[in-house]
């Protein structure tokens, strides 16, 4: 890393660096591009996989963090800043040229934070209605409901987008149509029983086959990371279930570890086997029920049921452990909340070979039936380099022949203590998707059983203070949820509420890439993509 | 020749007195005029009760294939979960939609169902219980049944929906490209038995079915039949049309209480009258299993009424076609066609040929036996 800070040394001799277990970089707006790009076409390095893109309001200046990383070591993590003066209007230089992922990011931060990003093709609010007054996340911004009644009154969607577009002679701020003017259009959502949630994709037909998908969002938004600005953090914990609710556990697990790590809190090993073995049997809850709705949209309904059957047992093991089935609420800070039940190891004892049984049902049944193989071959090719630009990670990322697993390359909890197979694929159609997932149920299962029997006894909640501040700073934690990179940010300034709290959706990456890969597949396929891709939209909806 | 063999079940003597019941008492037009509107009500009723049976079958079969228990709440068993489901149908606001063409939405269902109670009412469903015996009954079931497509594009077009619209274009190129399959599979079979009268088919099967009969020619038209005929039907994997993670309800998207009723309706008959034309044509109708001198034998199969027969047959048919539907993915349009034209209808030619060849030159095995 000293030499990257060379590198940029070298060209922006005014460049902030500060000394953080991250290396850090402040340069001013009109600068940014050019190191950033600089970054991501540095040959030993190359920081090509955008990480986070965060949008912040420091009260004297509205700015953005972006944390960069490389595709070849994801481990190598370098933040910039940069921020400006203007709250009247403010504008920064866009990066979507260099990542595709910073596009509905920077969209988003438009939308909460009104700043305006010169040059990204498409400058919509993102999560929010244009016509939305003020901008939400800025701390001076005015909450009073008559400012923004709820409207009763059904709006009609324009299809025009307005942009800034650096030219010769200067900013000229534009209006485009994102569609042409005869296109088909069918709206794929908001109601819709196959986008997994409230998505909406506008969606131009030339007959049966997909020329052009405009993502809408927000429906569902609930302005969690506002809300947690006003909230400590215990109490933000419970939010994270609600982001991607299928893998709530793995979520509250990475907000548990950001905190403790920032406090210091050391938690007990016997906490550790829990949340490990909780991860993974969340984890594979999850897949079972990637690959059931995936069979879904691809018309196997019994399919669908037999994954429903399996998640059943992982479910029953949780509510006998905490009471929950889906929202567990067990990892709280410096440990969980509940210790296992007395017969917890038999069950998931129990649970590994009726699983690996049923693995092979799936196999015999589904992975290599004539139709499905002929829905999901070659059908929503990502290439790498794709999979990069848009920050797609998890199972979808690693079909694309991407190693971006999060417990191989910056282990947490107990993952550089067990032996595990990273599952990658090259192909990066549908079916390296869903092949995927189900050899990564296999995986965690035998994670679970290095782990299961040698739980060791002692307490399974540290002692904590009553009110946790964390020190002065920023504080980033990883972890591999069951869509990809589960990211939590947190910048304090020594309160028990954080100044800004920011949460990495990898459903959001996953959403953002459905428009290049549906381009000129059929609409059906178009379902079974989306299946492949296995998004969550409370995950984007924050 | 089957009078030799005492049938103590079948309705033919019910029938028949009524028959010289009312023709002693009344004059010959309204004995006939009588015995018509009889015949209507009962085969009227028995398209309602059958869809009944044949949901309720297919729920619990369904929930039997996926680990669950199915209906049964209702009645024993969940038997008058039906019941209970069609009395909702019935009592259901029809939602008006404003911006449809209202002519042609509402005549839509009415296509569908009429073209599948006019299949039903060719259909021989045992010894004497056949309400239309037409000389060219392979040929007018054919006809008929391709009608109900005519309902499907109305229903697409006329709803003013992009969904019903994509749907309804799906399943007029599937229905039209299928048809084909089906009817040319039919027409082999009515090579090897010469005739298109049901009846007579039936008759021609006493000792041996067609399916049997025309051994690799019967057996290619039968599963090319049950292929095409499936897909005719709408069903998974072919149920493109209302491809339900796609297009939510496809062509009926818009449609509510009895006209939705009415489509429901008719999909399900639909694929009763596919099992009964494919049991009829191929294996043997409701004539009861016999075997050439085994008179013992012979009787013992004559004692379980012919209805009895038919319904096994097409019950067992009915099956092998929910075990396809609740097993298999959803085909994409471009492959579903791929199959019908590049597969199924090359084969089909070729398969009518050889069982021309067949018969002219004796192979088959009545022929040889």
């Amino acid at each position: 890393m000293e030499k990257i800070k060379k590198i940029i040394l070298n060209i922006f001799a005014d460049a902030v660096f500060e000394e953080k277990d991250k290396l850090t970089v402040t340069v001013n707006p009109k600068e940014l591009h050019e190191l950033i790009r600089t970054l991501h076409a540095n040959e030993e390095l190359p920081f090509d996989y955008l990480v986070y893109l965060i949008g912040m309001d420091w009260g004297e200046k509205l700015g953005v963090v972006y944390l960069l990383s490389s595709s070849k070591d994801p481990s190598k993590e370098i933040i910039v800043k940069t921020g400006t003066s203007d709250r009247e209007n403010p504008l920064l230089y866009s990066i979507t040229d260099l990542y595709e992922t910073a596009h509905l990011n920077e969209r988003e931060i438009y939308a909460m934070y009104g700043i305006r990003f010169i040059n990204n093709p498409d400058m919509r609010r993102f999560l929010l209605n244009d016509d939305w007054v003020g901008f939400p996340m800025r701390k001076d911004y005015d909450a009073n409901p008559e400012i923004n009644p709820v409207s009763v009154v059904s709006k009609d969607i324009i299809d025009t987008a307005s942009r800034i577009m650096e030219t010769p002679d200067g900013l000229k701020e534009e209006i485009v149509n994102v569609f042409e003017a005869d296109d088909y259009i069918i709206n794929i959502g908001p109601q819709h029983p196959s986008t997994h949630g409230v998505m909406h994709f506008r969606t131009a037909l030339d007959g049966e086959i997909v020329k052009k998908i405009d993502i809408h969002s927000g429906y569902i938004h609930r302005g969690i990371e506002k809300l947690s600005e006003s909230l400590t953090y215990p109490q933000i914990l419970h939010f994270t279930d609600r982001l991607d609710y299928l893998s709530a556990n793995i979520n509250r697990h990475a907000l548990c570890m950001c905190v403790e790590k920032a406090v210091g809190i050391e938690i007990p090993e016997r906490a550790q086997y829990i949340r490990t073995i909780m991860d993974e049997l969340n984890r594979i809850s999850s897949h079972l029920l990637a690959w059931s709705a995936q069979t879904n949209d691809l018309g196997a309904t019994t399919a669908f049921i037999y994954g429903m059957r399996e998640r059943e047992i992982i479910l029953d093991i949780f509510d006998k452990t905490c009471g929950g089935r889906l929202i567990i609420n067990q990892n709280v800070i410096g440990g969980v909340m509940f210790d296992i039940y007395a017969d917890f190891q038999k069950d998931v004892k129990a649970f590994i070979p009726y699983m690996r049984e049923k693995l092979r049902e799936y196999d015999r049944f589904f992975s290599h039936n004539v139709i499905a193989l002929g829905r999901m071959v070659n059908i929503g090719k990502l290439s790498k380099e794709d999979t990069v630009s848009y920050a797609v990670t998890g199972p979808a990322g690693r079909a694309s022949g991407w190693s971006c697993d999060v417990r191989k390359y910056q282990p947490y909890a107990l993952y550089d203590k067990v032996e595990f197979k990273e599952v990658i694929r090259a192909e990066g159609d549908s079916y390296a998707r869903y092949m995927n997932r189900l050899d990564e149920i296999e995986e965690s299962l035998k994670i679970i059983e290095q782990l299961i029997d040698n739980i060791p006894d002692g307490d399974f909640l540290a002692k904590t203070k009553a009110i946790i501040k964390l020190p002065e700073g920023e504080y980033f934690q990883g972890v591999e949820a069951g869509k990809g990179l589960f990211g939590v940010y947190i910048e304090s300034r020594g309160e028990k509420t954080p100044y800004r709290l920011k949460f990495r959706s990898p459903s959001m990456a996953l959403v953002s890439v459905m428009p290049l890969i549906c381009k000129n597949e059929k609409i059906s396929d178009f379902i079974g993509i989306g299946g492949s891709m296995d998004y969550v939209i409370p995950d984007i909806d924050r | 020749m089957f009078q030799n063999y005492s049938q103590p079940l079948e309705f033919t003597n019910l029938t028949s007195w009524l028959d010289a019941a009312l023709r002693e008492n009344l004059p010959e037009f309204w004995a006939v005029f009588i015995e018509l509107v009889l015949v209507g009500v009962v085969l009227l009723a028995a398209y309602a009760v059958l869809a009944m049976i044949l949901i309720y079958v297919e729920r619990k079969i369904t929930a039997f294939f996926q680990a669950r228990i199915g209906p049964n709440r209702v009645g024993k068993y969940g038997i008058f979960q039906t019941v209970a489901d069609v009395l909702k149908i019935l009592i259901k606001e029809i939602i008006h939609v404003n911006k449809v063409d209202k002519f042609l939405f509402y005549a839509a269902p009415f296509f569908m169902i009429v073209a599948s109670v006019l299949t039903f009412g060719a259909i021989p469903f045992g010894k004497s219980l056949h309400a239309v015996d037409f000389n060219i009954g392979v040929f007018y079931v054919t006809a008929v049944s391709s009608l109900g497509i005519i309902g499907v594009l109305l229903a697409g077009w006329s709803s003013n929906n992009k969904y019903s619209m994509i749907g309804a274009m799906r399943s007029g190129a599937q229905f039209v490209s299928y048809e084909l399959s089906a009817g040319f599979a039919l027409m082999t079979m009515v090579v090897l038995s010469g005739t298109m009268q049901f009846s007579e088919m039936i008759e021609s099967q006493a000792y041996c079915w067609n399916i049997f009969n025309g051994h690799i020619s019967s057996l290619v038209a039968f599963v090319i039949y049950l292929i095409s005929g499936h897909a005719e039907t709408n069903r998974g994997p072919f149920d493109l049309p209302e491809a339900e993670s796609e297009l939510t309800a496809g062509y009926h998207t818009e449609y509510s209480g009895l006209q939705f009723g009415f489509f429901y309706l008719a999909e399900y008959l639909n694929m009763f009258i596919i099992a009964s034309i494919a049991a009829t044509v191929f294996l043997g109708g409701w004539m009861p299993l016999q075997i050439s001198g085994w008179d013992g034998f012979n009787q013992l199969m004559w004692y379980i009424p012919s209805y009895i027969w038919f319904f096994g047959k097409v019950g067992f048919l009915i099956f092998l076609s929910l075990w396809v539907r609740w097993s298999f993915p959803r085909l994409r349009i471009d492959q579903l066609l791929n199959l019908e034209w590049k597969y199924l209808l090359p084969i089909n030619l070729v398969n009518i040929l050889v069982m021309v060849i067949l018969v002219l030159t004796g192979l088959t095995l009545t022929d040889l036996f």
